[in-house]
């Protein structure tokens, strides 16, 4: 098989005496869409974090292209980090700046595109989102929750990165635009090549987008397999989350906790 | 006993706290330094900082600089007049307004305006995650948010001090010449006879170094605030309180070491 795109190797990270990732490994490969579900709080989003170097994992090794990226710091990070494109959770948006600058801001900072270019842009991949080009000149507190999620997205892929993390990306939004959402996301890795590794709650959007889906569960990537196979996992765990039923080992281990 | 209780432990631990503390003061400082010098520089930014540091920190200087004048004027009036030495409060107002009030009154208001929006600023982004958005945009957040602040107050505090210390002696002379009853003209004239050139500057550069840890303190309890809106107000309240009492240490420290003269 090829050399993953990304290549999480037994990762692990704790937080004082909370263990959060207890080994992760999950290898991505070039072209491939992949999503991780997981109960809250188990460490999906301190997972991309890890790969992107926003948190020093205390073990373990990240790879990207079967480089070891697990220690680089300082300039070559931020080369690194040009590759890759995230929507945060919360959407980050920059609040002093507006949506246009907001959108165009990797194009002008790290592509050096010239303003009047960028924010052509920017009203092109608003578009993509769903957005005007009116929304283009507001502040992202002048946003709905919706909205801001969408122009989050459309900052994440901007750049056309080679590989891209969402994380929740149709979190808040109606089941009309969330599919739209789920196109666009389709869109980045079928026709232009991306990566993506997408974390969702959001059964329906997972069978989408997803290529393979693998859940996160006690610090550790407990199944990984093709998203038509989701549905005979055979593994409790998977089916109780799938299900979306209150009682079973996940809630079990709630409770003894 | 437990350690919990042990005031020896307790005290030790305390220690070992500000030391840790100092340390990473002190690194931040460095890595903001040298972003300073490093580009790609954010020009938009730093004239953006310029003014808020700056041009909206005047009313605030002015205001302060004019009372505290004055009411050096009367007190100095006061107690010269106890060995009939009168004449000399102009001298005597010029010469505490630059070497030590302007700029330490100055940069203290500047501190309670200036480092209390800084960490409340960044504070704010750093719990929405907007700094480690800055990040993955392949920005680095000491060159994009921290330098133009650090150079911002660096350079704006002298100029704001001068202003004070120009308003100060007015604020002296106009107290000294409407109640007093000295002479404007003469008043005028011996602040300037005994005023040397090294009182001012002395002064600047110390406003200068009080700048610096201004906009040191507000952007590192910003930056490193934790736990939502919580974590920003006492980001806000620690980022004046520690710049407040830095300005105080850095003055004695500068006034006895560097400027005995
Ligand atoms: N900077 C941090 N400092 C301390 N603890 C943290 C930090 N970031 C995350 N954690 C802890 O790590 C755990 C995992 O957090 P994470 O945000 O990755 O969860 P998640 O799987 O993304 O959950 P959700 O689905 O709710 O977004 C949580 O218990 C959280 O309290
Ligand atoms: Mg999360």
């Amino acid at each position: 098989m090829a050399t993953p795109k990304l290549s999480l190797q037994d990762v692990h990270k704790r937080f004082g005496s909370k263990v959060v990732l207890d080994g992760v490994s999950l290898d991505v490969y070039p072209g491939e869409s992949v999503v991780v579900m997981g109960g809250s709080g188990t460490g999906k989003s301190v997972m991309l974090k890890c790969v992107l170097g926003l948190i020093q994992p205390d073990s373990g090794r990240i790879l990207l292209d079967g480089n070891d990226i697990t220690h680089v710091h300082g300039r070559e990070r931020e080369h690194l980090l040009r590759r890759f494109g995230m929507l945060f959770q919360g959407g980050a948006l920059f609040d002093s700046l507006r949506v246009w600058r907001n959108v165009s801001f990797g194009l002008i900072s790290a592509q050096r595109m010239r303003k009047r270019d960028a924010r052509a842009r920017a009203v092109e991949i608003l578009a993509k989102v769903g957005l005007g080009p009116e929304v283009g000149d507001l502040r992202p507190a002048e946003l709905s929750g919706g909205m801001q999620k969408r122009v989050a997205l459309a900052r994440a892929i901007a750049t056309n990165p080679e590989i891209i993390f969402f994380d929740e990306p149709t979190a808040g939004l109606d089941p009309i635009m969330a599919d739209v959402i789920n196109k666009l996301i389709i869109e980045r890795v079928r026709d232009l090549g991306a990566t993506a590794l997408t974390i969702t709650h959001d059964m329906a959007s997972a069978r989408k987008i997803a290529d393979r889906i693998g859940m996160l569960h006690g610090g550790k990537i407990i199944w990984i397999g093709p998203a038509a196979e989701v549905d005979h996992s055979g593994n409790p765990y998977v089916e109780q989350f799938i299900h979306g039923r209150a009682e079973g080992p996940i809630t079990m281990a709630v409770r003894r906790q | 006993m437990t350690t919990a209780t042990n005031p020896v432990a307790n005290i030790g631990r305390a220690t070992l706290d500000f030391l840790a503390d100092v340390g990473r003061i002190c690194i931040f400082a460095a890595q903001s330094l040298l972003a300073v010098f490093t580009p790609p520089f954010y020009l938009a930014n730093l004239g953006r900082q310029l003014l808020s540091v700056g041009f909206y920190s005047l009313p605030v200087v002015g205001l302060t600089a004019l009372f505290t004048g004055a009411v050096l004027a009367q007190q100095i009036y006061i107690g010269t007049g106890r060995f009939n030495a009168e004449s000399t409060v102009p001298t005597i107002v010029v010469f505490g307004i630059t070497r030590e009030l302007g700029p330490v009154i100055a940069s203290l208001m500047v501190a309670g305006r200036v480092a209390a929006a800084m960490a409340a600023e960044l504070g704010t982004m750093r719990v929405t995650e907007q700094i480690d958005a800055l990040t993955t945009l392949a920005t680095n957040p000491f060159r994009y948010l921290i330098a133009p602040r650090v150079l911002a107050a660096t350079l704006m505090l002298p100029i704001l001090v001068l202003i004070g210390d120009i308003i100060g002696v007015m604020g002296g002379w106009l107290l000294s010449t409407t109640v007093l009853g000295y002479n404007s003209v003469g008043y005028l004239q011996r602040s300037m006879d005994f005023l040397e050139t090294w009182d001012v500057i002395s002064g600047l550069i110390k406003a200068g170094v009080f700048g610096f840890i201004i906009a040191l303190m507000g952007c590192y309890q910003g930056f490193n605030s934790s736990g939502g809106a919580q974590g920003v107000g006492r980001a806000t309240t620690n980022a004046v309180v520690s710049a407040s009492i830095l300005i105080l240490a850095a003055n004695y420290i500068i006034t006895s070491i560097v400027f005995t003269d």
